[in-house]
């Protein structure tokens, strides 16, 4: 099980190499990608096997001694997050392959799409699998590189300019968490994940929460939580409908990922109420400030990016908690919204290319039009605001009753909060469907786009198209048949993040050293 | 571990010229704020590193035992900043090349001003302008269809914010065209 770890990494790499050599064959490119990213599934549903039946797995690249050399690590926290997001990558290259290119037009520069798409893959699985900080910072670049790419992608003057929005704060992020990572190096002598937990609670309880409250900031920015949030509506709409797609489901959740190891992970043993404190008001902001902007917007795709950004509070809600239950819901919260947040993107997608635009004053009556496409829009939209059978409403509860079960004033302030935005979410999204699909078109329709043009565009969306983005959503509604043994497996997860003593001596450092005991240390002279 | 004052001093000035020129809407000034204020978090790993002017880690023998280790200068800092420095760079060649793209984008008045647009059309409308984001997108727009779009939110959008070196009257010409 262990050697397949480097391939989740080394499958879109060489992918990607292989896509940027056959840069004039766009055919074989496109069977280069889903072969890898295929590849990549594969290799994260084994791992997520081979966690969940025989714990976390590490591997240590290079045979250098643990603690020093790159290590990667799948516990089923790791292999699920990645299990999921290559489903997404996988769905979302099938449908831009659906597409016919990369995004809009014939004359973006198709050729860099794929290898871009692919590195962007790549980071995604080195930031879940990372066993130490550096590398996670690495994976985080690997990502962050690919998408100022993939988010400028053709150039025009509304991409560059939110591209250049989007890659100035990436870069302030990545300084911060950089910075962080100096700090903590400085503090600790180590930036492994199996050492950093004993060390940092060594500290004095000062350093420990000035560093935590650094790299919980870098962090923030990349997770869109709520006063770090400004740049995510701003640069998404703008991207291609399927870069916008991958980019909601993964790259925020990347760093709520990050968020959760920082959380319990690392600075575990350091108890500070202010930074939970902290942690409760962001979530609470978060959720109700980005669906009071998603209600505001009359753009589709700048309602849906709203409704992300709100929708990371719930994540965040998990994690202020801390229990195990709590880190459980917001484990399978995380799931269902990668998922749920690509599906509904992708089918914006299908309506941009079916009306011509996201507009909401402009479109209407789409329904009578593409009623697949309603259909496509209303079960994940659904899904989404917490209506019963569905897996958002599984996940909200699961929540809900980890709050309940906490108790305590910010307890409940977070499950008002939650239950307000669940609400508030159901409004803007229905009037988001009516507008699209159900309005008057008398009133709403532009002259441009009558009844009959937007029937005939509907026709024109490509078959491919469509099946990339019903298997989306035939996957985020199955989520709702296997939720059981989801959120036991998103339990499970929880418990292994907590559980730091046997992810230490799983990853293996130089105060842990894993059964030969050849690390050295170099505690005595750096620790204080 | 204590790093010498020399460093801090100047970990911290970088930082802080970085951060200053960040602001600026000068794209020029941003691209050399993140390139000031990298270096300077990369200073900051190196001082992480300890004391200076400790011999690299070298054995004769090409034993290295817990005794030498000791001895010799932290070698892992120093793999991370080269890493650090790296990315930096691969990342500040980005940024030009997207100054250059904006600066060829937004027009010919020779400058690099980032402008506002319209309040309007940022918060509560499209999210892009008209014909950008369809499929109709054509990445071939010239400066003449781009200044178009621009042209009437600088009109109503009010002041340039932050261009501080450019003549007092150089918000004027938006309004002449």
């Amino acid at each position: 099980m262990r050697v397949l770890l480097p391939l989740a990494v080394l499958l879109p790499v060489l992918g990607a190499a292989l896509t940027l050599a056959l840069g004039s064959h766009p055919v074989a490119q496109r069977w280069v990608s889903v072969v890898a990213l295929s590849g990549v599934t594969a290799t994260a549903a084994a791992l997520l096997f081979g966690a969940a039946t025989d714990g976390p797995q590490s591997v240590v690249l290079g045979a250098w001694p643990a603690g020093v050399g790159i290590s990667l690590v799948a516990d089923r926290l790791s292999a699920l997050m990645l299990l999921t997001s290559s489903v997404v990558t996988l769905s979302v290259m099938l449908f831009s392959v659906g597409q016919g290119s990369t995004g809009d037009t014939e004359r973006t520069p198709v050729s860099i799409y794929h290898p871009t798409f692919l590195t962007l893959s790549a980071g995604v699985s080195i930031a879940f699998l990372a066993g130490d900080l550096f590398n996670l910072y690495v994976g985080f670049e690997v990502l962050l590189v690919s998408s100022y790419v993939l988010l400028t992608l053709g150039g025009t003057a509304a991409r560059v300019r939110a591209g250049m929005t989007y890659v100035v704060v990436s870069i302030v992020s990545s300084l911060l968490f950089l910075t962080g990572l100096g700090l903590v190096y400085a503090a600790t002598g180590t930036v492994s994940m199996a050492d950093l937990p004993g060390r940092l609670s060594g500290l004095p309880l000062a350093v420990a929460v000035g560093l935590q409250l650094v790299l919980l900031l870098a962090f923030g920015l990349k997770a869109a939580a709520f006063p770090l949030s400004g740049w995510l509506p701003d640069s998404y709409p703008t991207a291609a409908a399927p870069v916008a797609a991958v980019f909601a489901g993964l790259l925020t959740k990347v760093g709520v990922y990050a968020i959760f190891r920082t959380q319990t992970v690392l600075f575990g043993g350091v108890d500070s109420a202010a930074v939970t404190t902290g942690l409760v008001v962001v979530a609470v902001m978060t959720m109700l400030v980005g669906i009071l902007g998603a209600i505001a917007q009359n753009d589709l795709k700048r309602l849906m990016s709203f409704t992300l950004v709100s929708h990371i509070g719930y994540m965040l809600f998990g994690v202020a908690l801390g229990t195990t239950e709590a880190l459980g819901a917001a484990v399978f919260y995380a799931v269902h919204h990668i998922l749920v947040q690509t599906a509904l993107f992708l089918v914006v997608g299908l309506v941009e290319r079916a009306a011509g635009t996201t507009s909401l004053r402009r479109l209407g009556g789409l329904g009578g039009a593409a009623p697949g496409i309603a259909l496509l829009f209303l079960l994940p939209a659904l899904n989404l605001a917490g209506i019963p059978p569905f897996s958002g409403f599984i996940g909200k509860v699961a929540l809900l009753r980890a709050g309940a079960e906490e108790g305590g004033f910010s307890s409940w302030v977070l499950i008002v909060a939650g239950v307000v935005t669940s609400l508030l979410t159901l409004y803007a999204i229905s009037r988001a469907w009516a507008a699209t699909f159900w309005s008057g078109r008398a009133t709403r329709l532009d002259p441009e786009v009558s009844p009959e043009t937007a029937a005939a565009r509907a026709h024109r969306v490509p078959p491919a198209m469509v099946a990339a983005a019903t298997g989306v959503v035939v996957v985020v509604t199955a989520l709702t048949f296997v939720a059981g043994p989801l959120l036991d497996l998103s339990n499970g997860a929880a418990e292994d993040t907590l559980d730091v003593q046997q992810y230490s001596s799983v990853v293996g450092g130089l105060d842990t050293p894993p059964a030969d005991g050849s690390g050295g240390t170099d505690s005595g002279e750096k620790a204080p | 571990m204590s790093p010498t004052i020399v460093l801090t001093v100047a970990i911290g000035g970088l930082v802080a010229t970085g951060v200053y020129l960040l602001t600026s809407r000068h794209l020029t000034r941003v691209v050399l704020g993140v390139l000031v204020a990298g270096n300077g978090v990369n200073l900051l790993i190196i001082a992480a590193a300890g004391r200076a002017g400790r011999a690299p880690v070298l054995d004769p023998d090409g034993e290295i035992t817990l005794e030498t280790a000791a001895e010799s200068s932290d070698p892992l800092p120093q793999a991370l900043v080269l890493t650090a420095i790296v990315i930096t760079f691969a990342v500040t060649a980005f940024l030009l090349a997207m100054a250059y793209r904006t600066s060829r984008i937004e027009g010919t008045r020779g400058d690099d001003v980032v402008r506002d647009t319209s309040p309007q059309g940022r918060s509560r409308g499209e999210a892009a302008p008209p014909g950008e984001s369809t499929d109709s997108a054509d990445s071939s727009d010239g400066p003449a269809s781009s200044r178009q779009q621009r042209g009437a939110p600088r009109g109503a959008g009010g002041p340039v914010l932050g261009a501080g070196n450019r003549p007092a009257g150089g918000g004027a010409d938006g309004e002449a065209r």
